[in-house]
């Protein structure tokens, strides 16, 4: 007699938590057999307004920590993936990839979570300035987050587009809200799991599955969100989102890239979602003239 | 001591003589002043004295049509085959003739515009002449500026700037576009289109070819012909949060790439332990430089409970001695509102402050009877929810509230739409860092206000726009990856 599997309840991932939606609504996930594998919560727009609160409310402390610090937990991220590894080569296999296919991608997204982990605490050095002014002076220019980003990551992998969008984005100390791949949407809630086990703080990153068509407008006119990547190719998606993002003045980003190839990952999306910040401060004059050194 | 000695300067007055000014000016487009389409021309006034100065074309959408055709060109034959080094030149060479013309546009700028004389001989002419100079040198540089990336230039950029400061906004605008490879079609706000003209004198004079920098005047409807222009490439505003947000829509489906410089409503904060008379002076020119008319203008005062009294009383002195009245005027401090539909902004928002209930305090010097004038005005006793507080003025009116903890002063100096700049007067090094850290916005100041330099990068979080102006950030604004 064979034992029963234990089948999972595939959830969201919203402040740390991991409830199902509050609509309390769902989609069948079918395989290619067209059996059902999951009921997948189909997230609504309140869920969507949760997670921008539980996203504000984890900005000032994530931006808050050392830059080093943020290094050290999305390379704690890569340490958890790797050891769930076979976890996502099966989920990506059961929705219809090959195991090759699967080993690839996994060790892409490993990889992927390790490189921007090393971008933590060095963007800043390449991307800041001293600015020679032509005054008493001292002035220098700083990136900085840009706040609660809200994204609509690529549709057409489970693993491997997620991770490549969310950790530009926090990296930089921002906090975000991600849609998932409607179709392919097993990876992002265990990568939900990984992140729930590898320090990061709660709210920082809240994962939520659903369809772009329902939620792309609620992302895009949401007052709290202080900017928006998207990276799916419907022009009239791309259009509504750049119109509605007039409402706050939201930075828009459409990043149309292949995630597989290693020009994909670059410190300029770390930049897109950085804010620019220049201090001045006076220089006393004190034996000008005469110093001598 | 308030009022207890009356000390009189005698008029100084700028010369205009050595001012040439046309009757009337054509749109500058291919290289030469041409008639508009339209046939419609509009008057400019002087704020202060209400005499006419000239007509300028009011360009119409045949007439943005041409301009941007005349930039297509000059950007495919020529400009962007151009090297970076060639570019320069023509760069510098304009740097240098507004340097040579400086007393002139530094007079008609106070005459179409209001400011005084002081401000736009010593700030805005001379930091609009350093930005050609500055972003010149960085033609043949680009690659340096982005590690990893060969940047290219985008094409026409379409420039849009406001009436504050007329002259130094088409350098900022103007200079990167020009270093970064792009041609420029710029319209100036239609109450300041007088020194914008007579840039475009200098260009035609530089022998820049023909077309890589197109000027056209006009109202806000040539303005939206610029940004719904198919072969505009970049557009760049700088301008009120409202407009920001149609420009935003209206190139929202298209490839267009944009920048935006918006509003303000900036905190300075005075903490106990800081040099409280420079802090006064700060505050000062934090919200009575040009008029109030500054977009990262400190217009709201958070002072520590433990010095209010003291540093009000002094504000209060400070803005007795400021001397409100004509710009030409060396000894002006205070100018001419800009527009008649500003002053009334700007007097609606003052009646606003006192029906909200704060506590108002003005002045008590003499403004002229002609022309458009504001008394040096502050509120007290305002609150986060007063409109004072939380709206763009706009003008020389300042909102005060006393604040307690450091937690409870960001608190308050963030919570606003706005990001533009913030002001921090202390005299600990680690408070310093602690506010500047954790003011949102992109420009802030620690113990001095309102400097500006071609070298740091200005612009805004939050509603104030993004992109930046001037630095190496600049340039960012107008290259593509």
């Amino acid at each position: 007699m064979s034992e029963l599997e234990i089948l999972k309840t595939y959830k969201i991932y919203i402040g740390g938590q991991f409830p199902r939606t509050e609509s309390g609504r769902y989609y069948p996930l079918m395989n290619k057999k067209k059996e059902v594998i999951a009921n997948i919560s189909l997230s609504s727009r309140k869920d969507f307004r949760n997670a921008v609160v539980a996203a504000r409310g984890a900005f000032g402390g994530w931006s808050g920590r050392t830059a080093f610090n943020r290094g050290q937990i999305l390379y704690r991220i890569a340490e958890m993936l790797e050891g769930r590894k076979e976890q996502f080569i099966g989920e990506i296999v059961r929705q219809g990839g090959t195991r090759k296919q699967a080993e690839l991608e996994v060790r892409q997204s490993i990889d992927r979570c390790v490189y921007y982990s090393g971008w933590c605490d060095k963007f800043q050095q390449l991307f800041g300035t001293v600015n020679p002014v032509s005054s008493s002076h001292f002035n220098f220019s700083v990136p900085e987050p840009t706040g609660v980003v809200a994204v609509i990551a690529p549709e057409d992998t489970s693993l491997l587009g997620l991770v490549s969008v969310i950790m530009p984005v926090i990296a930089g100390g921002n906090v975000c809200v991600v849609l998932a791949s409607e179709s392919k949407p097993l990876c992002s809630v265990t990568f939900a799991e990984v992140l729930a086990t590898s320090d990061l703080p709660g709210g920082v990153v809240n994962i939520m599955t659903g369809t772009s068509k329902e939620l792309h407008s609620h992302f895009s006119s949401h007052m709290d969100v202080n900017a928006i990547v998207y990276t799916r190719d419907n022009k009239d998606e791309k259009k509504l989102i750049a119109e509605n993002a007039t409402l706050n003045v939201k930075r828009v980003f459409f990043w149309n890239n292949d995630w597989s190839k290693a020009g994909s990952e670059n410190p300029y999306l770390i930049m897109d979602l950085q804010e620019i910040k220049t201090t001045w401060h006076p220089i006393e004059q004190i034996g000008v003239g005469g110093a001598k050194y | 001591m308030v009022g207890e000695f009356k000390w009189d300067y005698a008029p100084a007055p700028e010369s205009k003589d050595h001012v040439r000014l046309e009757k009337q000016y054509d749109l500058f487009i291919g290289g030469k002043f041409v008639k508009p389409l339209s046939k419609k021309y509009f008057a400019t006034y002087n704020p202060a004295t209400g005499e006419k100065l000239a007509e300028v074309a009011q360009a119409n959408e045949k007439d943005v049509d041409l301009a941007v055709k005349a930039a297509k060109a000059a950007y495919d034959k020529v400009w962007k085959k151009m090297p970076g080094k060639e570019r320069a030149k023509y760069i510098y060479r304009i740097a240098r003739m507004i340097q040579e013309r400086a007393r002139e546009l530094a007079v008609i700028e106070s005459m179409d515009g209001g400011k005084p004389i002081r401000e736009s001989r010593d700030v805005d002419v001379p930091l609009a002449a350093n930005h050609f100079f500055y972003y010149a040198g960085w033609a043949d540089k680009l690659e340096y500026a982005f590690p990893n990336r060969t940047p290219q230039s985008l094409g026409v950029a379409g420039q849009i700037i406001p009436w504050n400061f007329p002259l130094l906004m088409a350098a900022w605008k103007i200079a990167p576009a020009l270093a970064a490879g792009n041609t420029v079609v710029l319209k100036p706000a239609e109450t300041t289109p007088l020194t914008a003209l007579k840039l475009a004198e200098i260009i035609r004079d530089s022998g820049l070819p023909d077309g890589v920098v197109n000027i056209i005047t006009g109202y806000g409807d040539t303005g939206a012909a610029i940004v719904n222009h198919p072969q505009v490439n970049k557009v760049a505003f700088t301008g009120s949060t409202q407009v920001g947000k149609i420009i935003q829509k209206a190139i929202a489906g298209t490839d267009k790439k944009i920048t935006l410089e918006l509003g303000g409503k900036a905190a300075n904060i005075i903490f106990e332990d800081a040099a409280l008379d420079q802090a006064v002076e700060g505050v000062v020119n934090g919200i009575f430089f040009n008029q109030g008319h500054v977009c990262c203008a400190g217009s709201r005062l958070f002072v520590q409970e433990s010095v209010a009294d003291t540093v009000i009383r002094k504000l209060k002195q400070r803005m007795e001695t400021l001397i409100v009245g004509d710009p030409l005027d060396k000894n002006t401090d205070i100018g001419a509102i800009n527009s008649k539909e500003q002053l009334d902004k700007i007097n609606e928002y003052i009646q606003i402050g006192i029906n909200e209930g704060a506590e108002m305090h003005q002045s008590s010097c003499s403004i002229p009877a002609k022309g458009y004038f504001c008394k040096p005005t502050l509120f007290l006793h305002t609150s986060q929810s007063h409109r004072i507080v939380q709206e763009e003025i706009f003008g020389p009116v300042l909102a005060v509230q006393t604040f307690r903890t450091i937690e409870e002063v960001i608190e308050k100096a963030n919570n606003i739409p706005y990001g533009l700049s913030a002001g921090v007067w202390t005299d600990k090094g680690s408070k310093i860092f602690n506010m500047t850290t954790k003011m949102r916005a992109g420009v802030v100041w620690a113990n001095t206000y309102n400097k500006f330099d071609p070298a740091s990068p200005f612009g805004g979080y939050k509603e104030s726009g993004f992109g930046r102006e001037g630095g190496l950030h600049g340039l960012a604004a107008y290259l593509k990856f």
